[in-house]
């Protein structure tokens, strides 16, 4: 028999993941924000549960700033599976007054998530949080274990992670703790579309080129919305190509100048790019040296 | 399969290497000339002098960056156009031992570093022998900084003497030696002009070559039920599970363990469709041509393999807590998708790594101490020999009250 590949290799280890938290954890839920990453994380739910149903619900935690593509993406995606949604709302979370809204041009409410986040896993006694981050994305995942361990408040201790050996998976835990689980770990993010391009896995069309108004801000390309304000450090709108490598707040999130208006194009571009993922479209990680890391501590995913 | 998707193999990599050895340079070079370095890591990389520190790559946490040492595994991705590579970067100081064993228990092959200056010394062998108790089938000794000693073909070959001193007290199958400049990139990617003398493959070039695809046990069936899957309306019942060896195909008569009971594989099956064979580590789900009790924690074997199940093993164990091992300790083992509380029997020896020397009944076993033990687990377990089958001979120890991951251990 011919060797796996390596991308059936990574599905093959995902989907034992999958398996292994669902059997071992009673309350699981899976982190859905409609981009890449977790679209191919409930794409191998369907590898790992099927012809069941899944053995826990999708959960997208939802900053209100999002873009109209990827909602409706979210919502005929979770039609079509049959599956059950739990929208955990950061706008809720700011009118009970579990968080203050920040203010002004580079207001973001990437960092408010994180209360939504731990408040619904508390809320619904969620005991494990599947989530699509990749050990290639930042040097502080790098250092995370697949099976990450989290205290009563949601935080994670860098220092003191549990060893993780062979595919053995440590997944208990005590009341009020939760684990988060990481099956794509391994993948670059190259991987994930090739994956995508090979498996034929729909995404918003925000991941393909498409004509859309920006102006430009520390280097970064920004959709103008209601939800960003522009200062006069900012430039002028203008219309271009662009399409998005990650999907996330619409005030974090930039878009790439891009023609790439197909999946293969995609795959060639991210084979041929220079600048990370994160480095280039996500203005959150670029707040101070261990930003990540600050907001993992913290609770964040 | 879409034309633009290359057939590349994964390997996984694990490093190993004391302090000074020059392990981040030589996994900074590797990534460097793979490309894999992106230009804003790049700008990360350099400090307030702007100089590139290539070892500001894999320490990732600020505690690191503050100590200037690498506290806990990095994994790091590479590729060439033939492998995509797993590199998982394991802290060289001892008190990490856990962690190293952390990154190496799934290496397809370890990357040992010797200083040219230094030769074999204790973490050399130390490392090479937690390489070898963990099985990873083939071991490169680079052989870094051949340019403080001239580049002299003499020294290298001393090295690999003294390394052939202690070789046959190690498991590994295949080990190769590279002369190597990490800093210079000597025989890393390329061939080194410098050492002429030297006819081997470059670093990377060996580790694109060697051949991990034989590695797998494919004759072992071990299929450990991992999740039942049902589907109400169709009456459908899967035995979900990862092939951890052997090929499973639709025919096989299996039993399931500890049970007994037999049946025959009616269907083996995957999102995609059925197939005609599975083969580890594939994820698939298992139909049987009778409804027969299979629950999670099971294993399907042959028919005809006659494999029985146990409940006194013998293992080494590499210990990961504060609190030391002592007899009669009572702790849960997971091994393939079962736990069952175990009784530790005896502590039969304790490893010096250093000398690779075993010293007979220990009082107790202390954090990173190694030493073989006996166990009694509650349920019989389909356990094998870890050298002829590693994922059916690994298991983890966890105690109970902490939830902690104590200890890894190999079957003996």
């Amino acid at each position: 028999m011919t060797p796996l590949n390596h991308l059936r290799l990574l599905e093959a280890e995902a989907i034992h993941i999958m398996r292994e938290v669902a059997a071992e954890r009673s309350k699981p839920v899976l982190l859905f924000s409609g981009g890449k990453d977790s679209i191919v994380l409930v794409h191998l739910a369907l590898k790992a549960f099927r012809p069941g149903r899944f053995p826990f619900p999708l959960m997208h935690v939802d900053t209100g700033h999002n873009f109209d593509e990827v909602i409706e993406f979210r919502d005929r995606m979770v039609e079509s599976l049959g599956e059950r949604l739990v929208v955990a709302s950061v706008q809720e979370s700011i009118d009970k007054g579990r968080v203050v809204e920040e203010t002004g041009p580079r207001a973001s409410r990437n960092r408010l998530q994180t209360v939504t986040l731990l408040d619904a896993i508390e809320e619904h006694e969620f005991d494990a949080a599947f989530g699509g981050a990749r050990r290639d994305e930042e040097r502080a995942r790098a250092k995370e274990r697949i099976l990450s361990f989290r205290d009563d408040f949601g935080g994670w201790d860098p220092k003191n992670q549990r060893p993780e050996l062979w595919n053995l998976y440590n997944a208990r835990i005590r009341r009020g703790e939760h684990l988060r689980a990481f099956p794509l770990s391994n993948w670059t993010e190259l991987d994930v579309w090739q994956y995508i391009l090979e498996e034929g896995i729909e995404v918003p069309s925000i991941y393909l080129a498409h004509e859309r108004e920006v102006f430009e801000r520390d280097g970064m390309l920004y959709a103008t919305s209601d939800f960003v304000e522009r200062d006069e450090r900012d430039g002028d709108p203008f219309r271009t190509s662009v399409r998005y490598r990650t999907v996330g707040d619409l005030s974090c999130t930039g878009a790439v100048a891009s023609t790439a208006g197909t999946l293969e194009a995609v795959v060639d571009e991210i084979r041929a790019t220079r600048v990370t993922e994160r480095g280039e479209t996500r203005a959150d990680d670029r707040t101070s040296e261990a930003a990540m890391e600050e907001r993992k501590v913290a609770g964040y995913f | 399969m879409s034309e633009t998707v290359t057939e590349t193999q994964l390997v996984r990599l694990a490093t190993a290497g004391s302090v000074d050895d020059g392990k981040s340079t030589l996994i900074g070079r590797l990534m460097w000339d793979a490309k894999a370095i992106l230009s804003d890591q790049e700008d990360d990389l350099r400090g307030r002098d702007g100089e590139l520190d290539l070892s500001r790559l894999t320490d990732g946490l600020r505690a690191e960056r503050e100590q200037g040492i690498t506290i806990d595994v990095a994994y790091r991705y590479f590729a060439t156009p033939r492998r995509r590579f797993i590199l998982a970067d394991t802290p060289g100081h001892v008190q990490y031992t856990r962690n190293m064993v952390t990154g190496a228990s799934t290496a397809d092959l370890a990357i040992v570093l010797v200083d040219a200056r230094h030769g074999v010394v204790e973490q050399t062998r130390r490392h090479a022998f937690l390489a070898s108790l963990l099985g990873i089938p083939h071991l490169v000794v680079a052989v870094n900084k051949m340019d403080l000693v001239d580049f002299a073909e003499e020294r290298f070959d001393e090295i690999v003497r003294d390394f052939c001193a202690f070789r046959d007290r190690l498991a590994a199958r295949d080990v190769a030696f590279v002369p190597i400049s990490a800093l210079r990139g000597d025989n890393v990617v390329d061939r080194s002009e410098a050492m002429p003398w030297y006819g081997g493959l470059a670093l990377l070039e060996h580790l694109e070559t060697v051949d991990v695809a034989r590695d797998r046990n494919t004759t072992d069936l071990r299929f450990p039920v991992q999740y039942v899957i049902r589907e109400g309306q169709s009456d459908f019942r899967g035995l979900a599970g990862s092939l951890a060896s052997g090929t499973l195909r639709p025919g096989d008569a299996v039993r399931v363990l500890p049970s007994g009971v037999e049946a025959t594989v009616a269907e083996v099956r995957t999102y995609d469709g059925p197939l005609e064979a599975a083969e580890p580590p594939m994820a698939v789900t298992v139909v049987l041509d009778r409804d027969v009790d299979a629950s999670r924690g099971d294993v399907l074997v042959h028919a005809d393999a006659g494999v029985e199940p146990v409940r006194e093993l013998e293992a080494d164990v590499c210990w990961f807590s504060d609190r030391p091992l002592t007899p009669r300790a009572r702790l849960l083992l997971k091994h393939h998708t079962r736990t069952e509380p175990v009784l530790v029997d005896q502590l039969v020896d304790r490893v010096d790594v250093g000398t690779l020397d075993r010293a007979p009944a220990p009082a107790q076993l202390e954090l990173n101490d190694i030493g073989r033990v006996r166990l009694r687990t509650r349920t019989p377990l389909v356990v094998d020999p870890y050298e002829a089958n590693r994922a059916g001979g690994a298991f983890i120890l966890v105690d109970e009250a902490t939830n902690e991951t104590v200890a890894g251990g190999m079957v003996r």
